[in-house]
């Protein structure tokens, strides 16, 4: 609907995206001398930020994008993300794109998707505290007041914020909300209780997605499958925090992303064998910048833990 | 007071524009209709008392050369003398149905041509007034049309000028003898209202100011403008004069809409932090013409 749109959501779409990379990227944050080869360290921070924001505030860039034209889609626009995200040496995986859990973890939104308003807090500067009704004669005088209970717990904003470049903003909008470390408050459904515990615990985590899956591939390489007797045969194993936040994740799975599921029974069987083999080989990430080999590998994991 | 009744479900969502929900009751047919509009289509729900659902139609904005799609802004049902219509605003123009939204008798190309390539253009805020239907636009004139008894014979007979800003809402009632002149007030994104009579002719009676919020929603009952702003706020404001009489700090957030139960004498609004406030209050000292 509106030409004068596009700007605001780029920006805002943008920042956000740079508070997220900055945060995850210090979180790797090791000391230069110190650091192994696949390992960023505080200059590989700052040169992946300062390639995407000269990027993101190119000046045909910006004269581009403040012309009055109608919104992108939402294809369009992740295109744009994608490529700008790509102007550094880093290297992002699909799905670190898609899924965002914040809302989820700060309690601003529910499981259900819907939004919590709450009924407190400062107001818009220019609104008054709801409940008072103020009546006027001809002359413009008041002539009665009368209060009335709304509900709520509000309060006037403190002051207008600042419109100049630099100033108090008064308002939390267009901060990092990625900035403090916040304990992740999870619903302890069963089976997941292990996994949220462990994720507690490791507040910079190593991410090395490819030793881990080797890992993974050798437990279920060697392990024997019994009969099925109980209700749940072999093991389920949940990437996410907790078990609603997987439901989440798929219900919020774009249908572009197609993946196979491979069924892989880890019998002693010779055979199953060689085939688990051959698969464990296909789990090679194959595009690989020619630049910062590992170092991409790792930001797939790293991006994966949002 | 008010009772809530049995919730309809509407097979889609709700676009968030204000004044997104109109209502037809034809109680000689036991029939309620419900219009909300979504992007561009807009969904036409008739329910049997007690919310029975019965028929839902959705209707689509008229295409125009351009590639993107039009957005309709608002759904309304427009009661004349001998007739009712169902009017449908959106980007490109004015659409008007048969009461069913079954056949469409009347189409309106807005003519955008001294709007700069910024400037969105659009129709907005529908009402009806004797045998006219009054329709804002972008631009901030009201279009007015004249409407036969039946047939699609519908004529465009002029254009009113009052606003500078776009139109968010109109609001009518019947004249009623000589007390009460005034039988329209328009309301812009500027706050700025208009009050108009349409006998004999339409004609702007006064300009009630803003004060720098967009006033979403009018309404206007016994010569009283009922009015709902930005911030919060609601005001009434005597038609003929302009005095503002009452002023009601009622939402913590802007006012989407303003409804007026006429018969009751009451009115409800509804604001963007879903807060329901009854205005029996208000409206109890108002009633006595003597108060101003």
């Amino acid at each position: 609907m509106s030409v004068r749109t596009l700007p605001l959501l780029f920006l805002n779409l943008g920042g956000e995206m740079l508070y997220i990379l900055d945060q995850r990227l210090r979180a790797q944050n090791i000391p230069g001398d110190k650091a192994r080869k696949d390992e960023w360290t505080e200059v590989d921070r700052k040169r992946v930020l300062n390639d995407i924001i000269s990027t993101m505030f190119n000046r045909k860039f910006m004269e581009e994008l403040f012309k009055p034209q109608e919104l992108y889609s939402k294809k369009a626009l992740r295109t744009v993300y994608n490529r700008l995200a790509h102007a550094s040496i880093m290297r992002l995986n699909q799905a670190s794109m898609d899924k965002v859990s914040t809302f989820l973890k700060d309690k601003v939104q529910n499981s259900n998707g819907r939004f919590v308003l709450p009924v407190s807090g400062p107001l818009p500067w220019g609104t008054e505290v709801p409940g008072l009704i103020r009546m006027f004669n001809n002359k413009g005088e008041e002539v009665k007041k009368i209060e009335f209970k709304h509900g709520g717990n509000y309060v006037t904003a403190p002051k207008e914020g600042s419109f100049e470049l630099y100033g108090d903003r008064v308002l939390k909008l267009g901060t990092n909300m990625y900035s403090v470390n916040q304990p992740v408050e999870t619903h302890m459904s069963r089976g997941s209780k292990n996994l949220a515990s462990r994720t507690q615990e490791n507040i910079a985590p190593n991410p090395l997605a490819k030793e881990e899956l080797n890992l993974l591939a050798r437990l279920m390489g060697g392990m024997e499958i019994k009969k099925p007797s109980g209700p749940e045969p072999g093991f389920r194993l949940n990437l996410f925090t907790t078990d609603e936040e997987e439901e989440q994740a798929a219900l919020t799975r774009p249908e572009e992303l197609s993946y196979e599921v491979i069924n892989i029974q880890a019998t002693q069987d010779e055979q199953r064998n060689e085939e688990l083999a051959r698969i464990m080989g296909e789990f090679e990430i194959l595009d690989q910048p020619k630049q910062s080999a590992s170092k991409g590998d790792d930001l797939l994991a790293m991006m994966d833990e949002l | 007071m008010f009772r809530r009744e049995r919730s309809i479900s509407l097979r889609g969502s709700a676009a968030a524009l204000c004044n997104n929900l109109s209502v037809l009751q034809l109680p000689a047919h036991n029939l309620t209709y419900f219009g909300v509009v979504h992007g561009p289509s807009a969904q036409i729900l008739s329910a049997a008392p007690e919310g029975v659902p019965l028929a839902q139609r959705h209707l689509h904005a008229k295409e125009g050369a351009g590639v993107s799609p039009s957005l309709i802004t608002q759904v309304h049902w427009c009661v004349l003398p001998f007739r009712v219509l169902l009017v449908l605003t959106s980007h490109r123009g004015i659409q008007m149905y048969e009461s069913d939204g079954s056949i469409m008798v009347y189409w309106h190309a807005l003519d955008s041509g001294d709007a700069s390539p910024v400037q969105a253009v659009f129709a907005r805020g529908i009402a009806a007034s004797g045998h006219f239907i009054c329709v804002g636009t972008w631009s901030g004139r009201v279009l007015v049309f004249d409407i036969p008894a039946k047939g699609p014979n519908i004529v465009l007979s002029e254009e009113l000028a009052g606003h500078q800003t776009a139109v968010t809402d109109i609001a009518t009632e019947p004249a009623q003898g000589q007390d009460c002149v005034a039988d329209m007030v328009t309301a812009d994104d500027s706050g700025l209202l208009c009050v108009w009579r349409s006998r004999p002719e339409f004609t702007l009676l006064i300009r009630i100011p803003g004060f720098g919020v967009p006033c979403p929603s009018v309404q206007l009952w016994q010569g009283i403008v009922a009015a709902s702003y930005g911030n919060g706020q609601v005001r009434l404001y005597e038609a003929t004069t302009g005095t503002l009489h009452v002023q009601i700090n009622a939402h913590a957030r802007a006012i989407c809409a303003l409804d007026l139960a006429p018969e009751a004498g009451k009115g409800t609004w509804t604001g963007h932090c879903s807060l329901y406030i009854s205005c029996q209050d208000v409206w109890t000292p108002i009633l006595p013409p003597c108060f101003f």
